[in-house]
């Protein structure tokens, strides 16, 4: 096998985490190492360059990895859940085919159990990762607006995204409910900011964004650590990571560009790799000193996996309004977050407003639900739900159960033979019943926009594909995977700085979270250096 | 139809996707829009079928199953658009990926664009112009007290 020199810190994974974690230590003037499977992403590759951009949302841009099904992408079977599972993998990661909304965690999600008795408190709480959500703020760059009464106090960098005929007509039914609602914080440039322009509005975001208004990680993060020093290499798939006789991790066993397998030595590796991603390679890492896989004594990599189940509520208004024609995000509501004792659940969710839909979209998810007819009365029926809809999604906390898993697939493999993943996964009662309090909310809203026609999907297609939990953190040997700053009980000199470690998922989307969790933990390590193995 | 076979498709393939799409979308002569069986439509359904082949090819065969041979040769229109209305509503991948590969290609054809009165063109470079709504309706929320769960007081 052919070997590669030793670096002194082996990251797996460039998307949000691995980016964040690669440009924190750089300071340290380690060297530095990160291999990603996926290719670097150009601009031009972006679908919204071209005729076809609403077209490829369902091939080569499509955020489930099993229809993408490109060759730096590996299989994972969730035939076992209704949920789907949606990633990128290629230098930015899921940054790349996100929405770019940018909601935190709250203060009370890392305390669910001393506040509400459910699963478990994390290690650390909101407030040792404040100052790192602020520092990531600013380099992600975020538009929003401080003064929030729903959230704790933050400052985004740059003011609000506008609210358009969408977010207006939201605001108007949010106030004539008398519920709380805020404009979203996003990733999305409003203005000129650190060599990205303001945006354009090219439409929705998820699919990347040709102008480079969205913040992925390859046009923040990575330029800067780059240039400080680290190295990234693209196209370099990790099958396992090794171990040594005194069961401390030497680096990995990688396949290059070319499909050449390589020894990649180092002295300290990072696992960057998203709640599947991370435990399929520990899975796949399993040796005769760690049979059932890397740093697993506890028996929970792979376990507590949380997905964040996300109905969502369509209809349609009497008027033209934005369409895709704007950044999806517009509106977040915080006034079902918090536990409320009157309620017959436990914990919360955000409500999130969405503008409309695509020309083609429209048609597309229309008549996938049996909402637009073929034949004689297509084109009237198509012609009321263009740039008609408003959409509210409900942001459910799923809270851990270890019987929702990650597993090695039996048999499906990736382009290099590697085994896939699996996952098995199901809806408490908890969430189900807090689902179904949101759908009715929802739908309140709704009509109280003067909606009509509309339509509940409770398990929409592949969202949010919020990977999270399957390999906790805590203080506990026996019932976690790191400890409370990301080292492995097992392995002294493998960490983990995804949303892995995550205790539980609160309702709102995880990447802000998992940055600020991964520069905590970059902090850390830089200070304890001297004993970071002990 | 395209006088040659694209790859992909046989000539008859291609007979069945351009009678079943005509029928999925019709032609509507006061909107001034084709049917989504003309030919440049079909075309592009045709030329940029790539993945989506096996899936299209398999709901075409299960169409002239249905028809009892041959579905493009059914001649009255109301029973083909009856036949293909029970086809698209059956579960399965190679009806929706039919009822995709149709939309997609329809709803990007410049005519089609035009008479919904917008630009046919991509997103990028021009984008669009979003109007910043009416922000004095945040105005009430600004004053509510802070309502988020502080854990230090807890």
């Amino acid at each position: 096998m052919a070997g590669n020199e030793m670096v002194d810190v082996l990251i797996i994974g460039s998307g949000a985490s691995g980016a964040a974690v690669a440009w924190s230590l750089a300071d340290t003037k380690m060297r530095i190492l990160c291999l990603e499977q996926g290719d670097w992403m150009k601009p031009t590759d972006f679908p919204s360059n071209g005729r076809d951009w609403e077209a490829r949302r369902y091939t080569d841009f499509d955020i489930s990895p099993n229809r993408r099904a490109r060759e730096t992408d590996y299989p994972i079977n969730d035939d076992n859940s209704l949920m789907k599972v949606a990633n990128f993998n290629g230098v930015g990661g899921g940054t790349i085919l996100y929405t770019a909304h940018w909601p935190r965690m709250h203060p009370s999600d890392f305390k669910v159990k001393s506040l509400d008795g459910v699963a478990d408190d994390w290690p650390i709480d909101y407030w040792a990762l404040e100052k790192y959500f602020a520092e990531n703020d600013r380099m992600m760059g975020v538009s929003g607006l401080a003064g929030d009464p729903g959230v704790p106090p933050r400052h985004p960098p740059m003011p609000p995204i506008p609210l358009g005929k969408t977010g207006t007509r939201y605001a108007q039914a949010m106030n004539k409910l008398g519920w709380h609602w805020w404009p979203s914080d996003v990733t999305v440039a409003s203005q000129d900011y650190e060599g990205r322009a303001g945006c354009i509005n090219l439409g929705h975001c998820t699919p990347g964004c040709a102008q480079g208004a969205k913040a992925s990680v390859d046009i923040t993060y990575w330029p800067q650590a780059i240039r400080a020093g680290v190295e990234l290499r693209s196209r370099c798939r990790v099958r396992e990571i090794t171990t040594n006789a005194q069961g401390m991790a030497t680096g990995a066993i990688c396949y290059d560009a070319e499909g050449v397998e390589r020894f990649q030595p180092a002295e300290m590796v990072i696992l960057a790799a998203n709640g599947i991603g991370t435990p399929r390679l520990l899975l796949n890492s399993a040796s005769g000193r760690f049979p059932n896989g890397l740093a697993n004594s506890s028996g929970m990599v792979g376990r507590n996996l949380m997905l964040h189940p996300w109905p969502q509520v369509r209809g349609y208004v009497d008027e033209p309004v934005d369409g895709d024609r704007a950044p999806m995000t517009v509106l977040w509501s915080k006034q079902f977050y918090e536990t409320d004792p009157s309620r017959d659940f436990v914990r919360g969710y955000t409500l999130q407003f969405a503008r409309g839909t695509g020309v083609v979209n429209e048609a597309i998810t229309s008549a996938a639900v049996g909402r637009l007819p073929w034949g004689k009365a297509h084109h009237q029926a198509y012609r009321e739900k263009l740039y008609r809809r408003l959409q509210v999604g409900v942001a459910c906390e799923d809270l851990p159960e270890a019987h929702n898993r990650v597993t090695l697939d039996p048999l499906l493999k990736d382009s290099h033979g590697i085994p896939g993943a699996r996952i098995d996964y199901t809806l408490s009662e908890n969430t189900r019943r807090m689902m179904e309090h949101g759908i009715a909310r929802a739908t309140d809203i709704l009509h109280a926009a003067g909606a009509k026609d509309l339509y509940t999907s409770r398990t929409i297609l592949n969202s949010p594909g919020h990977l999270l939990g399957t390999a906790r953190m805590g203080t506990d040997p026996e019932r976690s995977v790191v400890n409370e700053w990301g080292r492995s009980h097992d392995v002294k000199n493998l960490f983990i700085v995804d949303g892995s470690v995550w205790v539980t998922g609160g309702g709102v989307n995880p990447t802000s979270t998992i940055q600020a969790v991964a520069l905590y933990i970059a902090d850390q390590i830089k200070a304890r250096l001297a004993t970071l193995f002990d | 139809m395209p006088n040659e076979s694209p790859p992909g498709l046989s000539p008859a393939e291609i007979q069945t996707l351009t009678r079943v799409a005509a029928v999925m979308v019709p032609a509507d002569t006061t909107l001034a829009v084709p049917s989504a069986g003309d030919p440049a439509i079909i075309a592009d359904m045709v030329g940029s079928l790539g993945r989506d082949r096996a899936d299209v090819s398999a709901a075409l065969a299960a169409l002239d199953a249905m028809a009892g041979g041959s579905f493009a040769a059914i001649t009255d229109d109301a029973r083909a658009e009856a036949m293909a209305i029970a086809f698209l509503a059956r579960e399965g991948r190679p009806a929706t990926i039919l009822g995709r590969v149709v939309l997609q290609c329809y709803y990007r054809d410049d005519r089609v664009i035009r008479s919904l009165g917008l630009e046919p063109r991509p997103p990028f470079p021009k984008g669009h112009t979003l109007e910043q709504g009416d922000w004095s309706l945040l105005d009430g929320v600004r004053t509510r007290a802070p309502f988020w769960r502080d854990d230090r007081r807890a």
